[in-house]
């Protein structure tokens, strides 16, 4: 593991089996169906930095996040969360001390929530399960301060999750999430089923929250202009792969990759420059049976033979890696993006 | 965007109101605005500011207990507000076409989508089958449907989430309407589909003339493809004009806020701008301007008086800034604003 490696993944797979039943498949003479969501992605996460996850739905981002955080077991690959082998810790056991380190919120904060519980003894669970409490005192007070650190009252531990908006709601999912006092963070969507204006309350306060806690995140999200926020590095997932990884700033300014590119150019422009959002070539390919070579190949306005056949592996570039038999080959050109600030 | 031309839909003073048992609720509060022919009216605002409800009024399909209590809408000077069921039912389908966030909800998943777009044909031309056929693929084709001949007769789950939204715009165009209104028609989809969802309703309003209302809550979707903007606050309308005066040029406070939490490229800031509070809930309206409790310009006259539209900028505002008598004396936000 390299050092100032906080979060290590490697090589990371999940597939799944979407085939019919065995005798459907049988009758119909249907083949075995394998969804490849995740197909062997590398990532580094330094302690402290928010790493951020984007792409097209069905990309594979939420499988990565639930992959990281054990929701699922991996098909294959490792993953280390400070020197720990994640794997190798599941079986000795030693499971729940990294589970309370590591914890995630999702996009949907009305199905996450439960809606039977007060709110106080949703966020007192962790608590509650980890031990993390000397009293009934003491667990009141921590629940009590976690509903100030995002700006709840302690007042509005009796009501129940429907009492509160969306925002209020995602709220008491970030508070609950911090109530084992964790160190990391996977946020799959945190904002996505929020409105703009509470989208900034919310980005706003995981970013407080990031200074003053110290908290690393893994962040998902499709929005661009929300990821370009809050990352330090960035990754651009297609079909089940990283295709680059940068720093934030050189990812945005300096995009390598076709796909990036073509993702930056569907960025709405709220400056009303006239610049047009490029329409799109095509749509993701079925992750059923993705292209051959580089899957990006079918929509790739650089594609040669060579890209059809061989996968191109991820190379570093400018402090970052990206998987581009063009960009290796040195035959797409790399240039700056200019972007106007706004107002 | 023929502003002069005489406006193709006209809403006065609408009102939407739902009868529940602890008293009635006024969703929709005093809403009126035009579009012209060839003309997107962008109407955006936060989840339950009432721009479905103004949508649905307008293509008769609010869901009882909500009614219309008050207001007029007319289509081609036509009242349409307070026609019988079957009657508007039969405008539905051939001068306003409704497209929704969810293309599932318009789509028959037991028929194909050549049987549906025939159907919808069938009802409102008077064209054989194999007519109504050579229009629908026609349909498909104009809107970017690759392989057409081989999809048509496909089942709604054979389309990927763009596809069928495209489907459900073939369908929503059958006639030849004269206003589409769009709630949220691109949502759901990917930004790189979102793109070409937009570039195929510009070219409609284009080609045919038709007017489009774009209901959203995406101000990069408005910015592209609205020539006005509307923006809704609990339930009133509190900013109204081009397009390019509302994003860059905001008079109202509420609108301003809101374009300064829409995160951009290029300018990178330790926190972004945030309105703190949130929207009332519908039965705790406050007196005077709905949007006091969280704008820091109010002043005294802001906690008694309700602004109506006025004069801003090149737009229009409700907001008593833009008044010769102004706010009055400031009033403070209370400290204990509570977060959305
Ligand atoms: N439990 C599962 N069983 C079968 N297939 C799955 C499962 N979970 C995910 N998939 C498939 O794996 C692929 C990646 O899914 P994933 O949910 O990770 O996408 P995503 O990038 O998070 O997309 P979105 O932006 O829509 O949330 C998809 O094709 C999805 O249909
Ligand atoms: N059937 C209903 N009964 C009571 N209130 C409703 C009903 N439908 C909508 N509302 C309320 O009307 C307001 C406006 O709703 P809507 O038009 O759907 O908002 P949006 O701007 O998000 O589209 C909201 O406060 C909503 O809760
Ligand atoms: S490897 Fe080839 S097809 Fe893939 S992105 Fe690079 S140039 Fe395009
Ligand atoms: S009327 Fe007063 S409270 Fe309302 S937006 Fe204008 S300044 Fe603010
Ligand atoms: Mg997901
Ligand atoms: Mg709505």
């Amino acid at each position: 593991m390299p050092e100032g490696s906080y979060v290590h993944i490697e090589g990371l797979k999940r597939y799944f089996d979407v085939s019919a039943p065995w005798l459907v498949r049988k009758l119909e003479r249907r083949p075995r169906q394998i969804v490849q969501a995740v197909d062997g992605i590398d990532i580094e996460i330094a302690k402290g930095e928010t790493f951020s996850l984007v792409g097209e739905s069905g990309c594979g981002k939420s499988t990565v996040a639930r992959l990281v955080v054990g929701l699922y077991p991996p098909t294959d690959g490792r993953i280390e969360f400070d020197g720990n082998n994640m794997a190798t810790r599941r079986k000795q056991g030693a499971h729940s001390t990294l589970r309370r380190r590591m914890q995630m919120i999702f996009q949907d904060p009305f199905a996450s929530l439960n809606p039977r519980w007060r709110v106080f003894d949703i966020i007192a669970e962790p608590i509650r399960a980890f031990g993390l409490s000397k009293d009934k005192a003491d667990l009141e007070k921590q629940v009590g301060d976690l509903l100030e650190q995002v700006k709840l009252t302690p007042a509005d531990g009796r009501k129940y999750p429907h009492e509160f908006s969306g925002g209020q709601r995602q709220r008491i999912s970030i508070a609950r999430a911090l109530a084992s006092q964790p160190e990391f963070l996977v946020c799959d969507e945190p904002t996505s089923a929020l409105d703009v204006s509470v989208q900034a309350q919310i980005l706003n306060l995981m970013m407080d929250l990031q200074r003053r806690l110290k908290l690393t995140y893994l962040f998902i999200s499709h929005n661009l202009a929300v990821v370009y926020h809050i990352s330090t590095r960035v990754g651009v997932m297609y079909l089940g792969r990283l295709v680059e990884q940068a720093p934030t700033d050189t990812l945005f300014r300096r995009p390598k990759h076709p796909y990036t590119r073509m993702l930056l150019d569907t960025i709405p422009d709220l400056d009303m420059t006239g610049r047009q959002r490029a329409p799109v070539a095509g749509e993701v390919p079925s992750p059923l049976n993705p292209p051959s070579g580089c899957s990006f190949h079918p929509r790739c306005p650089f594609a040669n033979e060579r890209c059809k056949v061989e996968r191109p592996k991820a190379l570093p570039i400018e402090g970052g890696t990206v998987a581009c038999h063009g960009i290796e080959e040195g035959r797409i050109p790399i240039e700056d993006r200019s972007y106007t600030a706004r107002g | 965007m023929a502003t002069n031309n005489p406006p193709l839909l006209e809403v006065r003073n609408l009102r939407v109101e739902f009868p529940t048992r602890r008293g009635t609720l006024l969703a929709v509060d005093d809403v009126s605005f035009d579009i012209a022919p060839g003309e997107v009216l962008g109407v955006v605002g936060e989840s339950g500011a009432g721009k479905s409800l103004t949508g649905n009024a307008i293509i008769g399909l609010l869901e009882p207990p909500g009614r219309i209590a008050a207001g007029e809408i007319r289509l081609e000077g036509k009242r349409i507000d307070n026609l019988p069921y079957e009657e508007m039912r039969k405008i539905r389908g051939a001068r306003i076409g409704a497209i929704f966030q969810d293309p599932l909800t318009s789509l028959n998943p037991l028929y194909s989508v050549s049987h549906q777009l025939v159907e919808t044909i069938q009802t409102h031309l008077p064209l054989s089958a194999s007519a109504a056929r050579a229009r629908a693929l026609e349909l498909l084709k104009e809107v970017g449907i690759p392989g057409a001949e081989e999809r048509i007769d496909h089942y709604p789950h054979q389309f990927s989430g763009g596809m069928r939204q495209r489907v459900v715009i073939a369908l929503a165009l059958c006639a030849g309407p004269r206003l589409i209104v769009a709630d949220e028609p691109t949502t759901a989809l990917d930004v790189s589909i979102q793109a070409q969802i937009i570039a195929l309703l510009k070219k409609l309003c284009r080609e045919h003339g038709t007017a489009v209302m774009l209901v959203t809550h995406d101000m990069g979707v408005i910015a592209e493809t609205a020539d006005r903007v509307a923006v809704m606050y609990a339930g009133r309308i509190v900013e109204v004009g081009p397009v390019r005066d509302v994003i860059k040029h905001a008079q109202h406070p509420y609108t301003k806020g809101l374009m300064g939490s829409i995160p951009s490229l290029g300018v990178r800031t330790e926190r972004l701008t945030q309105i703190d509070g949130s929207m009332p809930r519908l039965t705790a309206i406050p007196k005077g301007c709905a949007f006091n409790p969280r704008c820091t310009a109010r002043g005294e006259r802001c906690l008694v008086e309700r602004p109506d539209l006025m004069p801003a900028g090149a737009s229009r505002a409700a907001c008593w800034l833009h008044d010769a008598r102004g706010v009055g004396a400031p009033v403070p936000l209370a400290r204990e604003t509570v977060n959305a």
